[in-house]
């Protein structure tokens, strides 16, 4: 199976391990990985500010860009979901959008829904907490949100559960928000800020040696804030994680 | 100012366009709801958790003895009773010209016409109740449900109920309370003080 | 108003936002307890949204059907095409019945219209009865919270309050002996009252009956006592029929305080005997949302609370911060409704989290309206000229992709070059309390090129 890779602009320049983790858990899958090269950014930065004349043309890029690829992979819930969830408005238009659309999937979702993978084999001896981005939590659904009445599950702890030594913490508030939110972080500085803070306190109470989640964005925040405050908590993508922990099929 | 009202009211249809569509049809009745195999069990434990208290009797003889056992009754001066039978009336509806003359009113005993398991709610009329407000200024609420009329849920309830007539019906889900000063929860916030539900499961006479 | 440095302002006070912060979610958990107790909650969202959104595309025909069958059962049903209709309305009925003292229950639309000074400006004497609404009416402020008004108010305040206005004993914080303190005095204006005002929270078009639910009681105090009640409401509360309440009643008090429902829901149909119902029916910019599709079903809203108290920004910055009468996520669609450019940072008070739309127990998409409102600002131009130019220049970058790989690569070099403290003067916000992330050499797509060429040559070997 050949797979366009969507990496996110973020992620392309400031965590590049997080990219090549990406492409090593996917090929150790099987899959091979394409990376058109004139991707840039999906434009959530201008869409979620509310310019959707400038979100518009970037928009239409990555439908060129993306357009005939049969699966879609991203390591990040944020950028899928404005794919999935924001970019009607702007490609509607396009004969092809609905089937891109369907065909963009975040990393977790496409091992766990399109490869199908089960338990995986592999080690990683360490108290992990997962941080539920919010956009991977209720537009991708990748886990059910604690609002919702409904059977609880979690793709990303489905796929780290397996791992030999490791130890996922439980948290008091399970899926809040850590404030990043995009342009929020800055506009908003100061919420942005107590926010990250208080899902740290949380993963420092459960005992969270490493900090992992789908979205790098979310994890730079809390990373910032532990690095300034000098926390040993660290930080990883959960690609880094799977990579790393040389995670397998059985 | 009926004149202008009148100009208003045409003012505001005038801007509003119904939009019929299929999308939006109403829904038909909810067919679901949930139920539990102890409906009476289920009453009770709401109540105990929203302040209240359920007393389960089986019949007249019973209630009058548990009635006797509350000890907010023998302190009581002002009472009022919808069943004389169960509790004497101290105070005439009929002969309190103003609601405002029931503000010393201790205990008001009074009938309620079904209970919802779901929520630990009982509905009660002003049917034959002159002054409804006996209901909120007594500092001490007893109802009386027959068991037979202990729904599963509101579904259920608002399929018995009807609205046809001038008249006012409420919902009384535990003794007044509140929590607006740092959430603490304070019962008797500003009506009852108490509210004590006998489940009968001899229907009363009429 | 500007959401982000009220915000900041709130914060300041660490210990005190951590309270507030806990102490909604507090009632966020309560709200999650009640409703896992009920299996079809899901399922009543739908449908309770379902009739929502059916009753608001027939609006004309239920408000005329609910006047019809109210004025039928002996009420008097008012018009009023905004605040100053509404407050001039209940000024003449008050007048006209010679009624100079009110007390009156927890109403967000009077909120809405003002019309405590407006009542309070023409001499009536006018006390909120809910207790936390009474608290704030004697600090002079308004509610923060549309149920929990004085949430954001310490017992010890309390106490200070009420020992100026009612002489409680002095340093007493006993919310026990502060509730029983307030209920003496309240009391007594329930019983001199000459009429009750009351909002409304269901109105039925089929029955001509509206709904009240309080915890306290005081509303049906004071619909019990004097003989006069005005309620009032927005035209968006009507529902089509009696056993819809069933839904609405299951899921409002659960969604707002984790109640499986309130003390008292109080179903008036026509007046008392010996009294008068006036119904006043408000619009106050509703019918302007309603042409709006995009904002249309911010009307489904019946005010349980629930999004604030679950709004990770709301819980830290107070009701306060948002400036208007409805506060949190709600609250800042419903103001961009009544004044784009005023309230032009509330939607941007949101983290986009989505956690709002989850819980709604009406399924309003709160956080995709909170976006939607924002594309609204910049068409407007209301967003500042700065932060449009950064947006379309940021685009054009990314719109060339030789041209962003070349700038991340030179940004990237400058970054790791040039000093700490110029990196982090005071123009980097983003550094003010957080490291920047450690500039990598390469970017993913060199290495990544790196690697193929490798494996390319590889392959050539073999």
């Amino acid at each position: 199976m050949r797979v366009g890779l969507f990496i996110p602009c973020y992620i392309d320049q400031l965590y590049p391990n997080v990219g090549i983790a990406t492409v090593r858990v996917l090929e150790r899958f099987g899959v091979d990985v394409d990376f058109p090269e004139n991707q840039t950014c999906c434009g959530q930065p201008m869409a979620n500010i509310g310019c959707d004349r400038a979100a518009a043309p970037l928009a239409e890029q990555f439908f060129a860009t993306f357009r005939h690829y049969e699966h879609v992979v991203c390591p990040s819930g944020s950028c899928t979901a404005m794919v999935r969830h924001h970019y009607q408005k702007y490609l509607g238009h396009h004969e092809g959008f609905e089937t891109l659309r369907n065909s963009v999937y975040e990393l977790c979702e496409f091992l766990t829904d399109v490869l199908h993978i089960g338990p995986l084999e592999g080690d990683f001896p360490h108290r992990v907490g997962i941080h539920q981005s919010c956009h991977g939590l209720r537009e991708l659904r990748l886990a059910e949100s604690s609002e919702r009445v409904a059977k609880p599950f979690s793709k990303p702890h489905s796929l780290l559960e397996s791992l030999r030594g490791i130890e996922l913490v439980s948290l008091s508030r399970g899926d809040e928000c850590c404030g990043f939110g995009g342009t929020f972080a800055v506009t908003q500085e100061a919420v942005s800020c107590s926010m990250g803070n208080d899902r740290i306190r949380d993963h420092e109470q459960a005992g969270t040696e490493i900090l992992t989640g789908v979205d790098m964005s979310c994890l730079m925040h809390m990373e910032g804030l532990l690095r300034r405050q000098k926390k040993p908590m660290r930080v990883m993508h959960l690609a880094e994680i799977l990579c790393q922990s040389g995670a397998h099929c059985r | 100012m009926k004149k202008n009202s009148m100009k208003s009211k045409q003012s505001i249809l005038d801007s509003i366009t119904d939009f019929e569509s299929a999308a939006w049809e109403l829904p038909p009745r909810a067919t679901f709801g949930i139920t539990y195999d102890d409906p009476i069990a289920q009453f009770s434990k709401i109540l105990k958790t929203v302040g209240g208290t359920a007393i389960r009797v089986p019949n007249t003889q019973a209630l009058l003895e548990e009635l006797a056992t509350l000890d907010f009754l023998a302190p009581a001066s002002n009472i009022y009773s919808a069943i004389p039978e169960f509790l004497p009336s101290t105070v005439d509806l009929a002969h309190t010209d103003t609601p405002q003359q029931l503000h010393d009113l201790d205990v008001a005993l009074v009938r309620g016409e079904l209970a919802v398991a779901e929520n630990g709610a009982v509905w009660v009329t002003d049917e034959l109740l002159r002054h409804r407000v006996v209901l909120f200024i007594a500092e001490h609420v007893i109802l009386i449900v027959s068991v037979a009329s202990v729904l599963q849920n509101l579904h259920e309830a608002y399929e018995q109920l009807s609205f046809g007539k001038p008249q006012y019906g409420v919902f009384i889900s535990g003794p007044s309370k509140t929590a607006d000063i740092e959430q603490s929860l304070v019962f008797g916030a500003q009506g009852p003080r108490t509210l004590t539900v006998f489940l009968l499961d001899e229907e009363p006479a009429a | 108003m500007n959401h982000p440095q009220e915000a900041a302002r709130f914060l300041a006070n660490a210990k005190r936002a951590k309270w507030h912060d806990e102490a909604l979610w507090f009632v966020r958990s309560k709200r999650d307890m009640a409703a896992a107790d009920i299996p079809e909650w899901e399922q009543l969202r739908q449908q309770a949204s379902q009739i929502k959104a059916h009753t608001i595309a027939n609006l004309k025909t239920y408000l005329q059907q609910f006047e019809q069958k109210a004025t039928d059962l002996g009420a008097h049903v008012h018009w009023a095409r905004d605040a100053s209709e509404h407050n001039t309305i209940v000024q003449s009925i008050l007048r006209d019945h010679g009624a100079r003292r009110i007390v009156k229950s927890k109403s967000m639309l009077t909120e809405e219209c003002q019309l405590n000074p407006h009542l309070e400006n023409a001499g009536f004497e006018i006390t909120d009865t809910d207790l936390g609404e009474w608290i704030v009416q004697l600090r002079n402020e308004p509610p923060s919270h549309i149920v929990l008004p004085a949430i954001h108010i310490k017992k010890e305040e309390v106490g200070e309050l009420f020992h100026q206005k009612l002489g409680t004993r002095q340093g007493s914080a006993d919310p026990d002996y502060l509730t029983e303190s307030a209920r003496n005095t309240l009391r007594k204006s329930f019983l001199q009252a000459d009429a009750a005002i009351t909002g409304v929270n269901f109105a039925i078009a089929e029955t001509g009956g509206i709904v009240i639910c309080t915890n306290e009681g005081n509303a049906d105090m004071g619909t019990g006592l004097p003989g006069l009640h005005i309620a009032c409401m927005g035209i968006e509360k009507i529902i089509p029929r009696a056993e819809d309440l069933a839904l609405f009643l299951r899921l409002l008090a659960r969604s707002g305080t984790g109640q499986p429902i309130t003390a008292y829901t109080a179903h008036h149909h026509g007046p008392r005997p010996d009294g008068q119902l006036h119904i006043v029916l408000v619009d106050n910019g509703r019918t302007e949302i309603l042409k709006q599709e995009a904002f249309r079903n911010s009307l489904h809203c019946i005010r349980c609370g629930a999004c604030m108290n679950t709004c990770p920004v709301y819980r830290r910055s107070g009701g306060h911060s948002y400036g208007y009468t409805i506060p949190g996520p709600i609250g800042s669609i419903l103001a961009s409704a009544r004044d784009p450019k005023a309230f032009y940072t509330l939607p941007y008070a949101s983290s986009l989290c989505g956690s709002c739309t989850d819980i709604c127990p009406v399924n309003i998409d709160l956080h995709h309206q909170l976006l939607a409102w924002r594309s609204e600002i910049t068409r407007q131009k209301i967003l500042p000229l700065p932060k449009r130019l950064a947006m379309a220049a940021l685009s054009h970058l990314m719109r060339r992709p030789r041209l962003y790989r070349l700038f991340g690569a030179i940004s990237r070099s400058i970054g790791r070059a040039i000093p700490r403290t110029l990196l982090y003067c005071r123009f980097n916000v983003w550094g003010r309390q957080r490291e920047l992330p450690p500039l990598p050499k390469k970017s993913f797509r060199r290495m990544f090129q790196q690697e193929a060429a490798r494996r390319e040559e590889k392959q050539h070997e073999k």
